[in-house]
């Protein structure tokens, strides 16, 4: 059973190098400042993810219909 | 999406950028520009302080709950802890519900009802101490001689290999299959105690069906027919071919959270307290729930709203003092030297300070020239 087919899992996918930087310029803040993400996960399937990279999870949303997230791979 | 759209891309949400899309082009610069302005002033200001509204919405709404469940005498439906109860429940981020239950949805053809009261028995942990029919000791031979009751191994799906593989399983002892009896010989220099002693074991060993599922019901829902559990092991269960992988969820939070992920656990937050919410016939704007299901994920794992959880992860000494037990949280800092650079609300207001929140927020720079 592939858990990243689930109803209850939104798309998670790697950000690239530049668009972390982006990311980070855009809101002013530290990479130890974003929301964090386990590197087991079960949400991440087979990403090819390591600490220190950030996750982009693309959720539905009620009021916004669709939102993006960021999360930092983290160890533990 | 149309050219002309592309340069809202990133002023508006998905839901408006989709509804922009059936406007006439002739019209569309100048309805974009008012859902643009009318959008930007709909927003949060800067310094709103989110977190307390948010608080007073859930908290307010919460009064209006029953306080307990209510029993309902006769009715084939489980009991589901619902109400203020559960929200508590969710809201603090529980490791043990009191109600732990699972809605599975399954495969066609069997969504239609094909054979699904067979498939829902498979399910259920069956006990091999709910099979037998009779008991009889021989403490000559250090023998516990167990008779199966027939019909309901049939019921329950039990063969009789499998059953004699979960006893030689769960006892070191010799065991033997004739009919439907079995024979459990303990080794020649075993205590006599040992054979009182091994009945409740082998009462308590699995037979059939799934570790943790006490109860099963079908029940028709809409167009299809789903099965309702007590008792959840998601892991388990979604590894079933007949079962619908996709839908079939649990209400215990943790396990979800193990099983799909930190995403999947704050989706489920959130549904799980607009189902308490709707049965009360409450309403609460979901982006107050939205807020508390973020909070409650952002450290990876399920953190509730306790002094164990969220409140656990505040950087600053005083904020995490004010909450519970400001003695351990002061202590604790000052053995490890913690410093607090009073960058929030509670530790200035017990310092007599303007907080940073609305217009506290923003600070005042002056050019020299």
């Amino acid at each position: 059973m592939d858990p990243t087919k689930h109803a209850l899992v939104p798309k998670h996918t790697k950000v690239s190098e530049k668009e972390k930087q982006d990311l980070l310029d855009t809101y002013g803040i530290t990479l130890r400042e974003l929301p964090r993400i386990l590197i087991k996960d079960p949400g991440l399937g087979k990403l090819d993810v390591k600490e220190g990279d950030v996750v982009k999870v693309i959720r539905s949303s009620p009021t916004a219909g669709e939102t993006v997230f960021f999360r930092r791979v983290v160890a533990a | 999406m149309k050219p002309e759209l592309k340069q809202y891309a990133d002023k508006l949400n998905k839901k408006l950028l989709d509804q922009l899309e059936e406007v006439p082009s002739s019209k569309l610069s100048k309805v974009a520009k008012t859902i643009v302005e009318e959008f930007e002033s709909a927003q949060v200001d800067a310094g709103e302080a989110v977190g307390l509204i948010c608080a007073e919405s859930i908290g307010e709404q919460g009064t209006q709950m029953t306080l307990d469940t209510f029993h309902f005498a006769g009715v084939a439906e489980m009991n589901v802890t619902m109400g203020l109860p559960r929200l508590i429940e969710i809201l603090d981020g529980r490791k043990l519900i009191k109600t732990p239950m699972m809605e599975i949805f399954l495969k066609s053809p069997y969504n239609k009802g094909k054979d699904v009261r067979d498939l829902a028995r498979k399910l259920k942990a069956t006990k091999v101490g709910d099979l037998v029919k009779e008991y009889s000791m021989n403490i000559a031979e250090l023998k516990l001689q167990l008779t199966m009751d027939e019909e309901k191994m049939k019921i329950w799906g039990v063969t009789p290999a499998g059953l004699s593989k979960a006893i030689s399983k769960g006892v070191k002892a010799k065991v033997k299959m004739e009919g439907n009896v079995v024979d459990v010989k303990l080794k020649d220099d075993s205590d006599l105690s040992a054979l009182y002693s091994l009945r409740g074991t082998i009462n308590e060993l699995q037979a059939a069906g799934i570790k943790g599922i006490s109860q099963v019901l079908t029940v028709e829902r809409g167009e299809e027919f789903i099965i309702i559990t007590s008792g959840t092991n998601l892991k388990k269960v979604l590894e079933l071919d007949f079962v619908d992988g996709e839908r079939t969820t649990t209400n215990d939070l943790y396990e979800i959270a193990k099983v799909l992920g930190i995403e999947a656990a704050r989706q489920a937050i959130i549904n799980e307290v607009d189902r308490v919410i709707d049965a009360q016939g409450l309403s609460i704007d979901t982006r107050h729930v939205l807020l508390v299901a973020d909070t409650m994920t952002v450290s990876g794992s399920i953190k509730g709203i306790t002094r164990y959880g969220v409140v656990s992860e505040k950087s600053s000494v005083l904020a995490r003092a004010s909450f519970e037990t400001p003695i351990k949280h002061l202590i604790n800092a000052t053995l490890a030297g913690e410093r607090d650079p009073l960058n929030s609300v509670v530790e200035n207001v017990m310092l007599n300070q303007l907080i940073p929140v609305g217009t506290g927020l923003p600070k005042l720079n002056m050019e020299k020239k």
